[in-house]
């Protein structure tokens, strides 16, 4: 059975930081393809068109009948552990850091045999008899897809196994910067992480003067904390970076602003500035003052800093002519987010972008239904970080328009004209 | 007109008087900082920009040898001056934006009518024409062409969110009512009404009738404002001199502003 994770002892101050190493993370074009998936939280494996054959790892040709027409088909994960190996030793400087590690051989119901992490609740494989198991596909500390298998059936303190924490960013002992809790999706986002367990939850307060119902129960929560943080004042992030910067071990900037205009109703630029101003802006100015330690301390404990989660919108994606401004601002968002991913990526800290569709708060209420309830949406927040998902579509809408925009981005695009 | 009458005399008087400290300098300016809040309206209308900075360099690799900043900020921030084209009822006057009004109505004596005791009891006290007749008794006639300045020591809340004083109503300020403006502009002739409070008027003053008197008919009558003053407290509530120059925008409503004021004594 799994040892329950405990809280993480304060750092040894005089110990050098323990500095964050990846696993390698090259990969073929096939298995990027294959990463892609599982960023998305699907498990695929490469499926030939010609003879049916299911094959792992990914490559550029079917290895039975060498047809180059390969799809990908989602698999059940389920299968039985034929063999396993404890790995001492390795040059890769993140696995000589992590030796002893259990390595195993699992035939898939699929008809493949997969080389797999195990969890250290897997039963002792055995000769002559197979144990079932469950393989997910996780992306690993260089965000490259990777397997592990779980025992059959769950397993108490099952999340806390050590190689799947390398693999996940549940935020359980985790100290957690909301960077607007006073808003629908803040105080829905502050409370998820406090019952997900989180050690401290800094909720983030703008214009302390605007205080909306609720906000007051959600800052008197156990372990909540508000601070100040203004997201269009570089001296107020940097100010809270100052305080506690070193000490996020998640952040997620949930801070937006969100009008409905496109551009021939509303005159002039202020308010669609405004919006450029903490939804693209504001990330710029978190990334610059949070990035840093964030990055640092991507190993300096049993509970070191995960990961960065931008909520953003479907709309990024492709505009919502009725919140032209808005799409606008998000996209811009989404646009530095990947930057953000590839300047995260050195440490092993997972940027997880959120593309929800209408929340049903005060700025869509002219919107019709479906809408995603602001506690929806948090808690498929915390879900990603469980399952370490890169990127979700939480809702009815978003799902239905990231389908049609992996269709063809530019039917949708004219479909959005009718929304 | 003798030798020590002569307007050369007068200045050069004044900066005796200023190096002796017979003559004070009274800041009634707050500093202009991110922290300070700005003014609030409902969220379907366009927002005022609070006073941000950015570091354009500060002796490094965007600029070695040098420091500075690029400032953004609503014409209404911080310690302000409203000019009448700020209000509707203003719109048309002659000479009335930041850029066209004279110079002279830069400088001007001030009234200071001490509310603090009453601001302290109630944040929605209303200044009213009784009391400002009571204040006439005591200091003389509100001369002509000089500001009336509310004093309130709201300019000593010093946490943001006391200032501002919101509520599920709205915010809560003292201010002038509709009566005191009428009185002031039309029978006594101010150049214009300053406060302590983020507007001029009331924190209530959408609901009085008509909305805003401070503004629709201050301005509506080419007169002047100034708010998030501080140090009135310093002013006598006579023979101050307010010396209050708004930066000179291009067809501009307003200006934060270093207000200051000369005091005797």
């Amino acid at each position: 059975m799994t040892d329950a994770l405990k809280r993480a002892a304060p750092r040894n101050p005089i110990l050098p930081l323990r500095v964050p190493t990846l696993p390698p993370g090259q990969r073929s074009r096939a298995a990027l393809r294959w990463t892609a998936s599982v960023a998305e939280g699907r498990f695929e494996l490469q499926s030939c068109h010609d003879c049916g054959q299911i094959q792992y790892p990914p490559r550029d040709a079917c290895t039975n009948c060498l047809s180059i027409r390969l799809t990908w088909k989602p698999v059940s994960g389920r299968g039985d552990l034929i063999s396993e190996t404890l790995l001492h030793h390795s040059n890769e400087l993140y696995y000589r850091a992590r030796v002893p590690l259990r390595l195993g051989l699992v035939r898939l119901a699929e008809g493949v045999t997969v080389l797999t992490h195990l969890h250290g609740d897997c039963p002792v494989a055995k000769a002559n008899e197979s144990i079932p198991v469950r393989v997910r596909a996780h992306l690993d500390k260089a965000g490259q897809a990777a397997l592990i298998a779980l025992p059959a059936t769950d397993t108490p303190n099952m999340a806390d196994d050590r190689m799947l924490r390398e693999m996940t960013s549940d935020p359980k002992f985790r100290k957690v910067l909301i960077t607007d809790g006073k808003s629908a999706t803040g105080q829905a986002l502050v409370k998820a992480f406090v019952d997900a367990g989180a050690d401290i939850v800094w909720a983030g307060l703008s214009e302390p003067w605007k205080q909306p119902p609720g906000f007051d129960a959600i800052s008197k929560l156990p372990n909540v904390t508000v601070v100040p943080l203004e997201l269009t004042d570089p001296r107020s992030v940097e100010d809270l970076a100052g305080s506690i910067g070193g000490k996020v071990d998640i952040l997620v900037n949930n801070a937006e602003v969100h009008r409905a205009h496109g551009i021939g109703d509303r005159r002039g630029t202020e308010t669609a500035r405004a919006e450029m101003d903490i939804n693209y802006f504001g990330l710029l100015r978190l990334a610059q003052s949070f990035g840093p330690a964030l990055r640092a301390r991507a190993a300096d404990s049993a509970v070191p800093s995960t990961a960065w989660v931008n909520i953003l919108s479907i709309y990024a994606l492709s505009a919502l002519p009725g919140q032209g401004t808005f799409s606008a601002s998000k996209a811009a968002a989404f646009s530095l987010s990947q930057t953000l991913r590839s300047e995260m990526r050195g440490a092993g800290i997972r940027v997880v972008n959120v593309f929800p569709g209408p929340i049903d708060d005060e700025w869509t209420q002219t919107l019709p239904p479906p809408k995603l309830a602001p506690a929806a949406l948090a808690k498929a927040v915390v879900k990603a970080l469980k399952d370490g998902v890169e990127d979700i579509y939480p809702g009815d809408v978003a799902q239905d328009l990231f389908t049609k925009w992996q269709e063809s981005a530019k039917v949708l695009e004219r479909e959005m004209w009718d929304q | 007109m003798s030798a020590s009458d002569s307007p050369a005399h007068v200045l050069s008087g004044v900066l005796d008087a200023l190096a002796s400290q017979n003559l004070r300098v009274v800041d009634l300016s707050q500093t202009l900082s991110p922290r300070f809040p700005q003014i609030v309206l409902p969220p379907e209308f366009d927002q005022c920009a609070p006073f941000r900075m950015e570091e354009i360099s500060r002796y490094d690799g965007r600029g070695p040898a040098w420091y500075w900043n690029n400032i953004s900020f609503g014409e209404h921030t911080g310690t302000h001056f409203d000019a009448p084209v700020h209000w509707i009822t203003g719109r048309d006057l002659p000479n009335a934006a930041t850029d066209s009004l004279p110079a002279r109505s830069f400088i001007a004596p001030a009234c200071v009518v001490d509310c603090s005791a009453q601001a302290a009891q109630d944040a929605d006290f209303l200044l009213t024409v009784d009391r400002l007749r009571a204040w006439e008794v005591q200091y003389g006639r509100i001369p002509e062409g000089s500001w009336l300045l509310m004093r309130t020591d709201w300019s000593k809340r010093t946490d943001p969110v006391a200032y501002q004083n919101f509520d599920a109503a709205g915010q809560h300020t003292p201010g002038p009512d509709v009566a005191a403006v009428e009185f002031l502009v039309h029978d006594r002739g101010v150049i214009g009404f300053g406060s302590e409070t983020i507007g001029t008027d009331a924190g209530q003053a959408a609901h009085f009738r008509p909305p805003y008197p401070c503004h629709a008919i201050m301005h509506g009558n080419g007169r002047l404002g100034l708010q998030c003053l501080c140090n009135l407290d310093l002013l006598p509530p006579t023979g101050a001199i307010v010396i209050a120059a708004p930066l000179k925008i291009l067809h501009g409503s307003g200006s934060p502003v270093r207000a200051i004021a000369l005091v005797a004594g």
